[in-house]
């Protein structure tokens, strides 16, 4: 499958975006942005459909729109990226625009079921050479963004009050890394589409943080959960008719499932010696309690 | 960065570390309290008391940087307060991390120490040997590697003063860290904090709703109330005729034997009999 330029392309091109994906996606989880995430590629949906319409490669629409959302929420202010109402208010507008758009495109070409399909539910396996090479320029530099503004996010994330006492820029901070997602889910919408943007975003990130508790291993398994779906989706695909993203979406389904239903239960037990005895101790005590309670009703 | 400390220390040898002249707080429109007056000087441990919504906080965030007084002058080491001062640690006042929060404290406390630089260090063992060190000082190495989602209110409050105490700061601002503790952990952390002020020589300014647990290890009262703000020892300010002149109405402050104080007539009392 080597021989064919289509697949080196979506190789390329997965493997960025997967790592970006994993990268990005831990603080879009831990940040609880989620919703905003996804708000962000259904506004890149109506950017990326004003694409087709005139006539230029998406991803410059999919950029224009989702970052001009990023700024959007930023300037409604701290915190904003939990204002679901609001969001979900743009994103209801831009999804209408974007029907509108590929509409119009559909009335002089005759394929707007082609372009909507594939903004949608991603086209990885259409991505032109100048496109990988975007994607590399986009991949270093949210990776370099993100590796400058490690520290302070984390802090930021975690303890909001004290990062913004201790002279944080938090605004500034924030609306850094709401662009950041902003490119980022606009080069992951070209893997995945728009609707299965969080099988790359979030459900990798989610699934790591319950695998560990130190961010940067959370950052390196997620990273590694979405390079292992990208990957064996497109090997799995390929002999196939069946479409890459429904089995990248499986497989980050399916990995989380496991790991967090069945991985608690098979979990090599990690106790202190210090805890087992307390466990033990409350274990007696609670015995104790119900044998006198029970004691005292018998009397 | 330490000798320009000394040097700060030099220069206000009064010991006077926080020191408040006329001081007004709050808005233009809306002062929360005025003309205050007070100064504290190294390793004194101070308790911020009264009624909810009095402006406990609002002192905080003044120290902080956070707010600019209305009037009057408000001098940290002789300076202005300003955003990110590296010499006060601060534990504002919070509620638990979601039981989702899968992340370890030591992260925490590592952050309380490098959260502010630039740059991606993630293996530095600097940073990691100061955390380890803060969480000894406040007996919490145990929590080290658990979840903050699933830390209790004690152990949490531990955590705090921890990722406050790492960057040895000379000031510690605590905002309510004794809510919604029982009367054991209170006693516990009580200790705690009571230890880091005296080991250290840190001044710590605690916003607490009961003064009972807190008076024998205290050195002064903060009793802000009625827009009016009283600073004191605690025999001086936990009386009937100071309280009765801060509040405007007669005000009785009884106490037990043990020499707990109960605070009679007003309606949200701050003083509960034990």
């Amino acid at each position: 499958m080597w021989q064919f330029q289509f697949m080196q392309h979506a190789f390329e091109t997965g493997t960025i975006v997967a790592i970006i994906a994993g990268v990005v996606g831990y603080f879009v989880v831990l940040r609880r942005s989620a919703f905003t995430a996804h708000a962000f590629s259904e506004i890149g949906f109506a950017g990326a459909a004003g694409a087709f319409l005139i006539g230029i490669a998406p991803i410059w629409g999919l950029l224009l729109g989702s970052t001009t959302g990023g700024l959007a929420i930023a300037a409604l202010g701290k915190r904003a990226a939990n204002r679901d109402t609001q969001i979900g208010i743009v994103l209801a507008f831009s999804l209408g625009l974007g029907l509108l758009f590929i509409d119009l495109y559909g009335y002089s070409t005759g394929e707007n079921a082609a372009a909507a399909y594939s903004i949608l539910f991603g086209e990885i396996l259409g991505i032109s050479l100048s496109q990988v090479n975007i994607t590399y320029v986009a991949g270093a530099l949210i990776l370099g963004g993100m590796a400058l503004i490690y520290r302070p996010l984390l802090f930021s994330s975690l303890d909001e009050d004290v990062a913004e006492a201790k002279g944080l820029p938090m605004l500034i901070l924030g609306i850094v890394f709401l662009l950041i997602v902003a490119v980022a889910v606009s080069f992951a919408v070209q893997v995945t589409g728009v609707l299965l943007i969080f099988s790359l975003m979030v459900t990798p990130a989610a699934t790591a943080q319950y695998l560990t508790r130190k961010p940067q291993w959370a950052i390196l398994i997620s990273v590694l959960i979405a390079l292992a779906a990208v990957w064996s989706g497109l090997f799995i695909s390929f002999p196939t008719i069946y479409p890459v993203s429904f089995f990248i979406t499986a497989e980050v389904f399916i990995f989380y499932l496991i790991v967090r239903f069945l991985y608690p239960k098979i979990r090599p037990v990690k106790i202190p010696r210090g805890d087992i005895r307390n466990e033990q101790t409350a274990r007696v005590m609670n015995n104790m309690t119900g044998k006198v309670s029970v004691d005292k009703d018998s009397r | 960065m330490s000798i320009v400390t000394h040097e700060a220390i030099a220069q206000t040898s009064d010991s006077r570390l926080i020191s408040a002249e006329n001081l007004s707080a709050g808005y233009r429109e809306k002062i929360v309290w005025q003309r205050a007056n007070f100064s504290f000087g190294r390793g004194e441990f101070v308790a911020v008391i009264g009624p909810n919504g009095a402006g406990k906080t609002t002192l905080f965030r003044l120290l902080l940087g956070l707010q600019p007084p209305v009037h009057g002058s408000l001098k940290i080491f002789g300076a202005d307060p300003r955003r990110g001062n590296p010499q006060i640690g601060y534990v504002p006042q919070r509620h638990a991390f979601d039981s989702e929060m899968t992340v370890e404290s030591l992260e925490l406390v590592r952050l309380g120490l490098s959260g502010k630089r630039w740059g991606f260090n993630p293996f530095s063992h600097t940073d990691r040997d100061a955390a380890w060190a803060a969480l000894e000082a406040v007996d919490a190495t145990e929590l080290a590697h658990r979840p903050l989602g699933v830390l209790s209110g004690g152990e949490l409050q531990r955590i705090f003063l921890a990722e406050a105490l790492v960057s040895n700061p000379d000031i510690l601002l605590l905002d309510e860290p004794l809510s919604n503790l029982d009367l054991k952990r209170e006693t516990e952390l009580l200790h705690l904090i009571n230890q880091a002020v005296r080991s250290r020589g840190v001044t710590a300014l605690l916003v607490a709703h009961n003064i009972n647990p807190l008076l024998p290890h205290l050195d002064k009262v903060v009793y802000i109330a009625n827009g009016k703000v009283a600073t004191g020892k605690p025999s001086e300010i936990l009386t009937s005729e100071s309280l009765s002149a801060l509040y405007g109405i007669q005000v009785e402050v009884l106490r037990d034997p043990h020499g707990n104080v109960a605070i009679i007539g007003v309606e949200e009392h701050h003083g509960d009999m034990v």
